[in-house]
């Protein structure tokens, strides 16, 4: 290979006629409005439009962070409109409780890995209306019996040979009505649902750098804003002095907003120059000033107590007290950061009918838009959300509390600049902003009885619930225990007749959020490598032991044989290899994990291989689920190995990717992902691939070494053995 | 911190020289002693070596021994931990293909972001390694044209004293502690080292 | 005044001399393909190619771009462009995308040069570039793929 030692200066062709492959996607672009479409028009009902251009756009209730919904959305209803792949297109519907609500929170948001799940029923019959309705319009046009009519690729014919758009039908469909009920297509008429490969809709913008997030809009007469926050929690304004901070070329404004204090800009940079400048005084009284490690000995300690019982068979401690053979282990887990590639922003403008819009990633619709009507006393109905593409989430853009909305609104309140503002923070605001995975303690004892059976299990499980105090409160916390912390082991599947989990919410002035799987981030790691612990005191196999318990658990088994199958669990491997496995539900989804792993160069685990086996219903788009399962993994593997938000005196050490450090590619596996083919109702995807990645690699370093691990990241552990 | 059961400790062996110059040794130094200053040795030997001693504050402090690893990828900070991301040395010590010491750094410090910079950024060849050696192995090696990058001590001199990507140590921006003294000074010691002898230490 | 070529374009700045690249393409150029993901040259989100080499913008203070030769995203085309925007698409690599922008103009700049790298050259071209959601093993599916493409 000749390599020249320094590149040259290369010489860049013109043409173009490559680019963009043509694939025919697009997606909606910043400014065009739902119902700003001429008419003609088909709209049967909140989540198809037809128009007589022949295009069909989906109206997307689900924000699009990467997760597929776009793709989700569109495929169902192509698939019972009988639609050509091609002329399909997505938008993200405005906030509306009344039509978007997600079936399963009673309000507009995405989450709880429900995007499909929520859909799937409601969409197939919004696509069957349209279908009926298309055939009638064209029964209608030709005088022809309906039933002789037959659609493919959305194309409409009837025996006869006239044949139509549904470009070409769109308008007299619109005034055609067809009675109920619309029935949905049998699975084995579906065309595009469960393809193996269907482009995602969403894929051409995202190589050519059209795609456009909140960060890329741009208004006439805009502003940036970046604030100055404080580097203890809720810590509060007491003054501030920002003489250097307007000296700077391009800042218009310095004020407080309870967040902390904004500066205004005509960019980023002379913003963010501004905000270096300021000097403020802060009102640190009541604020949370432990260290990490002060909260974890605070929590070892109540551990020590049972908990407010979550789950309770048998006797746990009669078991335990009278068992051949005992183990107990404490796991540590420390806070983390979602770290989105895109940070937080919003944009936030005055709309001409008194109100405002607020174009950004939201998550939650309506509790943004209800939020950002609070705070700038307008009504709910005055504020419009535009959702638009999100670099990432993974739980931080769904907060409660509508902390962006909020913080948006309250910059446009105290502004005297009257136009549009974009809201923006660093790296360093994200990785010290808060809204970590709280910090978990998990104390178990676990017994063996004399015929090697595992007879008792005692979890108690302590943490700070982000549910207590949120809106979303009178649902999660049932029986004065938040079901987010518990989740995962107080569903335990395996049939053991002792068993009793219990909970301890502790109070930590940290403002903390679920982060991608929620509670299954520590009960997976907790359960999964405790059992194994059991399993090697029993002296039985892994993979045995759960097939054993998990007996009445069908899909459960089904992703632990099929991964076991496709790794080869049992055959050799080379010298300094060993294998661990995992397996574990979340969301109605059942992911497997089988891993390899050596010891790296550095002395921490190195991941070899990994297999995947996942089960979550229907597969709508296999290849999306595919990609959710890799990355999902990947997601996993990088908080396990290094990631930890660490407080010292109440404050935040780290501060951005070079010290919150996150899986890079050399450091990714090779993974294949399994699917187990089902006819159930599609379950979370998002989600579910992320928890098992930690224990199957726990559970083959202790294989390896002889080494349990009790403490997450891994570089923690090891740096601090 | 005292997290509790902790795990798999040994498992992370990490082979070192029991002589090598071990890290932060020199860095809180900030001074360096003047050549005038060793004068009152009368022993030229004994001269030599104190003033090689002297100069290896520089030599074994973190701005210099970052750049100067055993293996192909360096380490940065006053702690000196490996580079953050992963970069290696590539054919030409500028950086792998895709992603060389110029994708980051720039002529000149970016103190806003803290990423330090000059025009010929870049890792000392391998045949300069210093981390994992003792001082007298470093003293060795400097002096053999073979890992010197071929130098004769008068060239070692004018290396030391004016080379600019070496005078960067003295001028590291925002967040890294600059190497003791100054780069004059620096170049003084080694060439009144170079003048009496240039004697190294027996380890 | 800076003067520079923006995918071809003669631009100038007279601005605050330390304001990286990023910003002048971002805020003044309204070339929003190429991101913002920390600022400090950890994440590859920014990179642009500078004079055909793949550089983070975000680092990069316009006093030192004076007769600079720029390529963005929106202006990228080649054949290494190409190919590499082709198996970006066949493997639907892009999840949340938005580092997306960073990884090809890396990608790009790796196959240049070496137009048949292997999984180490893969890995070590490519470890600037964070992707939160965790593509990887895409991407590195799909840089061999270009590679074919452009082999083809």
């Amino acid at each position: 290979m000749n390599i020249p030692l320094k590149a040259s200066r290369r010489q860049f062709l013109q043409s173009s006629s490559a680019l963009g492959l043509v694939i025919g996607f697009h997606l909606p672009l910043a400014g065009r409005a739902l119902a700003a479409e001429p008419g003609g028009d088909f709209a049967p009902n909140a989540f198809i439009r037809i128009a007589p251009d022949n295009t069909v756009t989906a109206i997307c209730k689900h924000i699009e962070f990467g997760q597929g919904p776009y793709t989700g959305v569109a495929t169902i209803l192509a698939d019972e409109l009988d639609a050509d792949w091609g002329q399909m297109r997505v938008e993200s519907a405005p906030a509306d409780v009344k039509l978007y609500a997600n079936a399963a929170f009673g309000i507009q948001g995405t989450g709880g890995s429900t995007a499909m799940a929520s859909s799937w029923d409601q969409l197939r019959a919004a696509g069957a209306e349209a279908r009926a309705r298309i055939i009638a319009a064209a029964a209608k046009k030709w005088s022809v019996d309906p039933a002789s009519i037959t659609i493919g690729k959305g194309v409409v014919k009837d025996a006869s040979g006239n044949s139509a758009t549904f470009g070409e039908l769109a308008e007299l469909a619109q005034v055609t009505e067809v009675k109920g009920p619309f029935t949905p297509k049998q699975p084995d008429a579906w065309k595009l649902i469960g393809a193996a490969k269907l482009p995602k809709v969403d894929t051409v913008e995202k190589t050519n750098g059209k795609a456009l997030y909140t960060i890329d809009v741009k208004m006439p007469d805009m502003l940036t804003c970046v604030i100055e926050r404080p580097s203890r929690f809720n810590a509060k304004v007491k003054s501030f002095d920002a003489t250097a901070a307007l000296a700077v070329p391009g800042v218009k404004e310095v004020f407080a907003v309870p967040q902390g204090v904004a500066v205004l800009a005509t960019g980023y940079w002379a913003a963010k120059n501004g905000r270096e400048a300021l000097k403020v005084e802060w009102d640190e009284t009541g604020t949370e000033a432990r260290s990490s490690e002060q909260i974890i000995k605070d929590y070892v300690d109540l551990a020590a107590k049972q908990g407010t019982v979550a789950r309770n068979d048998g006797n746990a401690d009669a078991a335990i007290s009278g068992a051949a053979k005992v183990v107990e282990a404490t796991y540590v887990f420390p806070y983390l950061a979602h770290a989105p590639m895109e940070p937080n922003n919003c944009v936030i403008h005055r709309t001409d009918d008194g109100g405002v819009e607020l174009v950004f990633g939201s998550q939650l619709q309506t509790v943004d838009q209800q939020v950002a009507a609070a705070v700038l006393g307008l009504k709910p109905e005055q504020v419009k959300i535009k959702t638009l593409l999100a670099g990432g989430s993974f739980g931080r853009r769904a907060t409660p509390a509508g902390d962006m909305a909020a913080e948006a609104a309250a910059v446009l309140k105290s502004a005297k600049h009257q136009g549009p503002i974009k809201v923006l923070w660093s790296r360093e605001d994200d990785i010290k902003g808060g809204r970590y995975r709280p910090i978990f303690v998990h104390k178990l004892r676990g017994s063996v009885d004399k015929d090697g059976n595992i007879s008792g299990w005692d979890q108690v499980i302590v943490g700070q619930s982000f549910m207590k105090g949120s809106p979303f409160e009178a649902g999660m916390i049932k029986d004065g225990i938040d079901q987010t912390m518990v989740e995962g082991a107080s569903t335990l599947p395996y049939q053991i007749p002792n068993l009793r989990v219990s909970a301890h919410m502790a109070d930590v002035g940290v403002p903390t959020l679920w982060w991608r799987s929620v509670g299954s981030t520590h009960t997976a790691f907790s359960t999964e490598t405790f059992l194994d612990q059991l399993a090697e005191v029993a002296g039985v196999d892994p993979l045995e032991i759960r097939r054993k318990l998990l007996a009445k658990h069908p899909r459960h088994l089904g992703v632990l044989n099929l991964a076991a199958e496709k790794a080869g669990w049992g055959t050799p491997l080379p010298q300094g290899r060993a294998r661990g496995l995992a397996v574990h539900e979340s969301f109605k989804s059942f992911v497997a994990h089988v891993v390899e792993v050596s010891v790296g160069s550095d002395g921490l685990p190195k991941v070899e291989r990994v297999v995947v086996a996942a089960d979550c219903g229907v597969p709508i788009n296999p290849d999306v689920i595919t990609a959710q399962l890799e990355g999902g993994m990947g997601f996993g593997l990088s908080a396990a190995m290094f990631a930890s938000v660490d407080l010292e005196d109440g404050r935040v050490v780290q501060s951005n990717f070079n010290d919150y450090r996150v899986l890079r590619i050399n450091e990714m596996p090779d993974v294949e992902v399994h699917i187990v083919p089902s006819k159930e109702n599609p379950t979370g995807i998002g989600e579910p691939g992320t928890p098992p990645i930690a224990p199957a690699i726990a559970n083959a370093w202790a294989k390896l070494t002889g080494q349990h691990v009790f403490t997450l990241p891994f570089s923690h552990s090891a740096a601090k053995a | 911190m005292g997290r509790l059961l902790i795990l798999f400790a040994g498992a992370a062996a990490i082979v070192t020289v029991g002589a090598a110059v071990p890290a932060k040794q020199a860095d809180k130094v900030m001074t360096l002693k003047s050549v005038h200053s060793f004068a009152s040795i009368p022993d030229q030997r004994q001269r030599s070596l104190a003033l090689f001693q002297e100069a290896s504050k520089v030599i074994t402090h973190a701005r210099c021994m970052n750049c100067h690893p055993a293996g192909d990828r360096p380490a940065q900070g006053d702690d000196r931990h490996p580079h953050m991301p992963l970069v290696v040395r590539g054919v030409d010590n500028f950086g792998a293909i895709g992603m060389r010491c110029t994708t980051c750094h720039g002529p000149k410090n970016f103190d806003p972001a803290g990423v330090p910079g000059h025009p010929e950024w870049h890792l000392a060849p391998i045949e300069m390694a210093w981390v994992g050696k003792s001082l007298g192995e470093i003293c060795e090696q400097i002096k053999d044209p073979a890992r010197n990058g071929g130098k004769s001590m008068e060239e070692l001199v004018h290396h030391m004293a004016e080379d600019s990507l070496v005078g960067w140590g003295w001028h590291p921006g925002k967040g890294r502690a600059p190497a003791p003294g100054t780069q004059k000074e620096f170049g003084e010691l080694i060439k009144a080292w170079v003048d009496s002898g240039a004697v190294c230490p027996a380890t | 005044m800076i003067k520079l070529t923006v995918n071809g374009n003669p631009v100038e700045f007279d601005g605050d001399p330390s304001m990286p690249l990023l910003w002048f393409l971002r805020d003044e150029q309204g070339l929003t393909g190429t991101k913002f993901g920390c600022g400090i040259a950890q994440c590859g989100a920014c990179t642009v190619h500078v004079n055909g080499e793949p550089r983070r913008s975000c680092v990069s203070p316009m006093e030192t771009l004076d007769g600079a030769d720029i390529t963005t995203i929106e202006g990228a085309a080649s054949k290494e462009v190409e190919a590499v925007r082709a198996a970006w698409i066949a493997h639907d690599v892009p999840q949340c995308g938005y580092c997306q922008s960073g990884q090809i103009m890396s990608a790009v700049g790796l196959l240049s040069l070496n137009p048949k790298p292997t999984d180490e050259d893969i890995d070590l071209a490519m470890t600037g570039n964070v992707c939160r959601c965790c593509t990887y093993h895409r991407i590195r599916t799909a840089i061999h793929d270009a590679a074919q493409r452009l082999e083809g």
